[in-house]
């Protein structure tokens, strides 16, 4: 028990992903309100990319632009660009899908003049 | 290893979500959201990731609020002020079990910072060695992005031009 807190306390990175990744899954699971349901899926969406990008941090290293293009690159001078490549991915892929959802949530407001689930329900049957 | 500058970031960072998710209305909930991504951002540019950061900054807290803003605009504000049902059993036991899970992994991760990590040692020195030789590029970032996987990111623009072709569909008005 003390060594997992000891071992949250030195990574308070993990420990921010965690709280908000259940927050927001807890308000897409929870809420009635539709909107309300994305803005929990943007958190989690975000807290995962910034759980990756707190992988490739490296203590005392520089952002990954070559300082030099002559000298021979020491990798250990610059933080890891791969997890970078594949969070900028993730990121526009996350707002294009948002962007869907939105509409949807207004095609649905268009249809049955509410964004409350339980309205929704009631009207659709 | 914990980042001296990352404290104070990571409580602005946890205020802001708890302040989108807590708040009742919907239009503070997404403005805070806002700050949200943008205290985010901060916090990458910070751990050096400036391109993620840069788009971050630009795609979530810029288009993703204005998307928002723009739904909740259409919509009628009548059911801004939200409703707090009970939770349903099944979230009440899941989550609190899957954050344990999560809590007691953190053991076995590598210290964040650490240069010799598996994720920090394994590929990537040699992408950061051999990439200006390939690509003749110096961000690293951009190399691999637009040369190692240019594949990857058209089909990425496929995924976009998809979403955009959805959102023309649903947000059609009909004709009569």
């Amino acid at each position: 028990m003390v060594d997992v807190m000891s071992a949250l306390f030195q990574r308070p990175n993990f420990l921010i992903f965690v709280i908000i990744f259940l927050w927001g899954l807890y308000i897409m699971v929870t809420r009635y309100n539709l909107v309300k349901k994305l803005v929990g899926m943007y958190l989690v969406q975000t807290s995962v990319i910034f759980f990756l990008v707190s992988i490739s941090a490296k203590k005392g290293a520089t952002v990954p632009i070559l300082r030099s293009t002559t000298d021979t690159v020491n990798a250990i001078d610059y933080s890891n660009p791969l997890p970078h490549v594949l969070t900028l991915t993730a990121i526009v892929v996350g707002v294009a899908t948002l962007g869907v959802a939105l509409a949807l949530c207004s095609a649905i407001y268009r249809t049955y003049g509410s964004l409350d689930e339980e309205d929704i329900l009631k009207r659709l049957e | 290893m914990i980042f001296s500058f990352e404290i104070p970031l990571l409580i602005l960072l946890l205020l802001t979500a708890a302040g989108a998710i807590l708040v009742k209305d919907l239009m503070s909930a997404i403005l805070l959201l806002g700050c949200y991504s943008f205290f985010l951002s901060l916090v990458w540019a910070w751990l050096g990731a400036v391109d993620v950061a840069f788009v971050e900054a630009v795609v979530g807290a810029g288009l993703a609020t204005v998307l928002f803003l723009l739904t909740l605009f259409g919509t009628a504000p009548k059911d801004s002020r939200l409703r707090r049902p009970p939770p349903p059993m099944a979230a009440l036991i899941g989550l609190p079990l899957l954050g344990i899970l999560l809590l007691y992994a953190a053991k076995d991760l590598p210290q964040f910072g650490d240069p010799n990590s598996p994720a920090n040692s394994h590929i990537s020195p040699t992408y950061l060695e051999q990439s200006f030789h390939d690509t003749h590029t110096p961000n690293v970032v951009t190399s691999v992005l637009m040369d190692y996987r240019s594949l990857d990111t058209m089909v990425e623009t496929v995924v976009i031009f998809t979403a955009g072709i959805a959102c023309v569909l649903l947000l059609r008005r009909k004709a009569s």
